[in-house]
């Protein structure tokens, strides 16, 4: 009834009573209305909800659940592996310079912690107690095919565990490249390498042994070819 | 009879209207500086959590890039908590029987979430997103304070508008070179004083029109 009486023109002292109520009774529900805009009654990522028996509001799609567009047909790229199920020994996409830029950052945030920064299976977690993987850069591994390390990665090796959460598939062939590179690059033969590096090896070579304690083959590498 | 109004009353009244009025300023002044303090923003207060887990230890002391395990950070609105399966990928091993550690095997022994208490946590109606402030060169240090030296985590900052809109005013005197955004050490150099404007123009940063424009951050 309150139209009716907001329209009566009679009455004036009266017509302002239920205006004054409704601004009043509006004040009120902004009032209430905060705390329900400050947390309103969507899901937030990781935020509690109780309609689920676990508590997560965050759900986990169904196994075997397929997105749109990520279709895993391509078994080279998802699995390292070819139709026969063997492992692939080349990358399933092109390889260049950004690609293996690209694997050094990721290595060296996901992989450097435990496998050192140079493969060498020294890093700050194997010394804190964890255990020391095998170098990557020794003759078993250089004989592996590239899909062998997309393997590890994805479904884990021994005390690794998987990487598949937290690397995406692009960067793990990324890091499966920049291995290689690394395998490379530590059994580099000296006389492979530009010359300003071999010259700088042979200065300090010779300031070395003038010094007269032997020098140290942190470079076996530079010998053993 | 005595007069009832003294000529001194006239005093009274003028003084009792400044200082009412001064009253009042200063309720509010002090109301205003009270929304604004750490103590209403949160800001440095340590929350309680399952496990004392030390940003300090795994990350000064051991050097773990935060995208170890805040792994969405460059890609979505959400950084990311890690999931107890990437404490265990090395906690299976280190300190494998610390009773401190007891809540996070026992998540992961029976599949239940961990559950940690946010420390950041912006009303539902402001819509916040990591990955644009990564891309364009905002560091976590600049936001987030130095949660590499923090033993239990706190905020760094109030996360009031004002403080999103400081930033959003002047970008040039915030960003850093995108590839240094994870590097909580460094330092931005004194000697060039159009450097920031040079990395704002060089990352294609939005001008202060879009940047503070309400429905950039009331969506
Ligand atoms: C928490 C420490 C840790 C991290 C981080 C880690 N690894 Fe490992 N990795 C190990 C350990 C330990 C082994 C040996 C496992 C065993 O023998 O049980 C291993 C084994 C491997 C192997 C197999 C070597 C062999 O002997 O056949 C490869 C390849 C490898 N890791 C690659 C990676 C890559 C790539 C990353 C980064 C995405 C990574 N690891 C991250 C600890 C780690
Ligand atoms: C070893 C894993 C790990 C690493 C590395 C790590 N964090 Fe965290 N971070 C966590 C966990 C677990 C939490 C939640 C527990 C807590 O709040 O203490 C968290 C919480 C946070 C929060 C607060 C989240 C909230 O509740 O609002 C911020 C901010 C943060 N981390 C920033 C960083 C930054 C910056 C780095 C890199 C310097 C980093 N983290 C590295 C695991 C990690
Ligand atoms: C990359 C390896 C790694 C990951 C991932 C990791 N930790 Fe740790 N954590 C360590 C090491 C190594 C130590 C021992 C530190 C030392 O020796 O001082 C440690 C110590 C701890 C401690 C003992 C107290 C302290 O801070 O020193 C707690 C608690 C802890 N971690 C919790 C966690 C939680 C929770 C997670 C998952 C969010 C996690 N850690 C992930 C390597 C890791
Ligand atoms: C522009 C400021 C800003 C920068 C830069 C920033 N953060 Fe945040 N961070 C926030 C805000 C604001 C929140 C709260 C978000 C919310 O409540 O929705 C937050 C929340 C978080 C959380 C809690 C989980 C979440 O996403 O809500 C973590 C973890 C975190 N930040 C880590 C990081 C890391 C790691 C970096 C560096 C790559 C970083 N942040 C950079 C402002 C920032
Ligand atoms: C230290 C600086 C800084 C702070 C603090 C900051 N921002 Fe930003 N923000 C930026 C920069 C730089 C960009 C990139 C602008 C662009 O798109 O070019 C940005 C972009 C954004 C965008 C995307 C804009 C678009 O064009 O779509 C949103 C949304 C945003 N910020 C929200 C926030 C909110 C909410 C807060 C406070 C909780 C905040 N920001 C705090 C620097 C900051
Ligand atoms: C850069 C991001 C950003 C922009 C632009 C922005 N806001 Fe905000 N606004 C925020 C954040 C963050 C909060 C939450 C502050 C808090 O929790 O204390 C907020 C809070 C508010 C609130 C307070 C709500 C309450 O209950 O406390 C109002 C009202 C508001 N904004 C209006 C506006 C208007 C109007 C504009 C345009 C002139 C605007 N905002 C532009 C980030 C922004």
């Amino acid at each position: 009834m309150i139209g009716k009486t907001l329209c009566s023109r009679s009455r004036p002292g009266s017509e302002r009573l239920p205006l004054m109520l409704l601004a009043v009774l509006g004040a009120l529900l902004t009032v209430g209305c905060r705390q329900d805009m400050h947390d309103q009654p969507k899901i937030e990522p990781y935020e509690v909800n109780n309609f689920f028996a676990d508590g997560m509001g965050s759900r986990i799609p169904p196994a075997g659940t397929i997105a749109r567009g990520w279709l895993r047909e391509d078994s080279a790229l998802w699995e390292g592996k070819d139709a026969a199920g063997e492992l692939v020994d080349t990358l399933p996409m092109a390889l260049d310079q950004a690609l293996l830029e690209r694997g050094q950052q990721r290595f060296e945030i996901y992989c450097s912690v435990c496998h050192g920064s140079t493969g060498d299976g020294q890093g700050m977690i194997v010394r804190r107690g964890f255990k020391q993987p095998s170098p990557l850069y020794e003759q078993r591994l250089q004989e592996m095919p590239v899909g062998y390390f997309f393997d590890v990665m994805t479904n884990g090796f021994g005390l690794m565990s998987s990487y598949a959460k937290q690397v995406p598939v692009q960067d793990r062939w990324a890091i499966a490249a920049y291995i290689r590179a690394l395998q490379l690059s530590q059994n580099a033969a000296l006389a492979e390498l530009p010359s300003p590096i071999q010259d700088e090896f042979h200065a300090a070579l010779t300031a070395a042994e003038s010094e007269g304690d032997g020098v140290h083959h942190d470079d076996a590498a530079a010998e053993h070819h | 009879m005595a007069q009832i109004f003294r000529p001194s009353t006239n005093t009274i009244a003028k003084m009792s209207i400044i200082l009412g009025l001064a009253l009042a300023g200063s309720l509010v002044g002090l109301l205003m500086a009270f929304e604004r303090s750490t103590y209403r923003t949160n800001e440095g207060v340590v929350y309680a959590q399952p496990v004392p887990f030390s940003h300090d230890h795994h990350t000064a002391a051991m050097g773990i890039d935060c995208r170890y395990c805040h792994y969405s950070v460059e890609t979505s609105a959400s950084a990311g908590i890690p999931p107890t399966d990437v404490c265990m990928n090395c906690h299976k091993e280190i300190w494998k029987d610390s009773p401190m550690l007891e809540p996070v095997r026992a998540s992961y022994r029976d599949n239940t979430p961990l559950e940690w208490n946010r420390v950041h946590d912006l009303p539902d109606f402001v819509y916040f997103d990591h990955s644009i402030h990564v891309a364009k060169g905002v560091g976590c240090v600049t936001c987030h304070g130095e949660v590499n030296k923090m033993p239990l985590i706190k905020r760094g900052s109030s996360l009031q508008m004002s403080w999103c809109l400081d930033c959003h005013r002047n970008p040039e005197k915030n960003v850093r070179p995108p590839e240094e955004v994870f590097n909580m050490e460094w330092e931005r150099p004194k000697d060039d004083p159009d450097y920031g404007a040079k990395l704002v123009e060089a990352a294609g940063i939005e001008g202060e029109q879009r940047l503070t424009s309400c429905s950039t951050c009331h969506r």
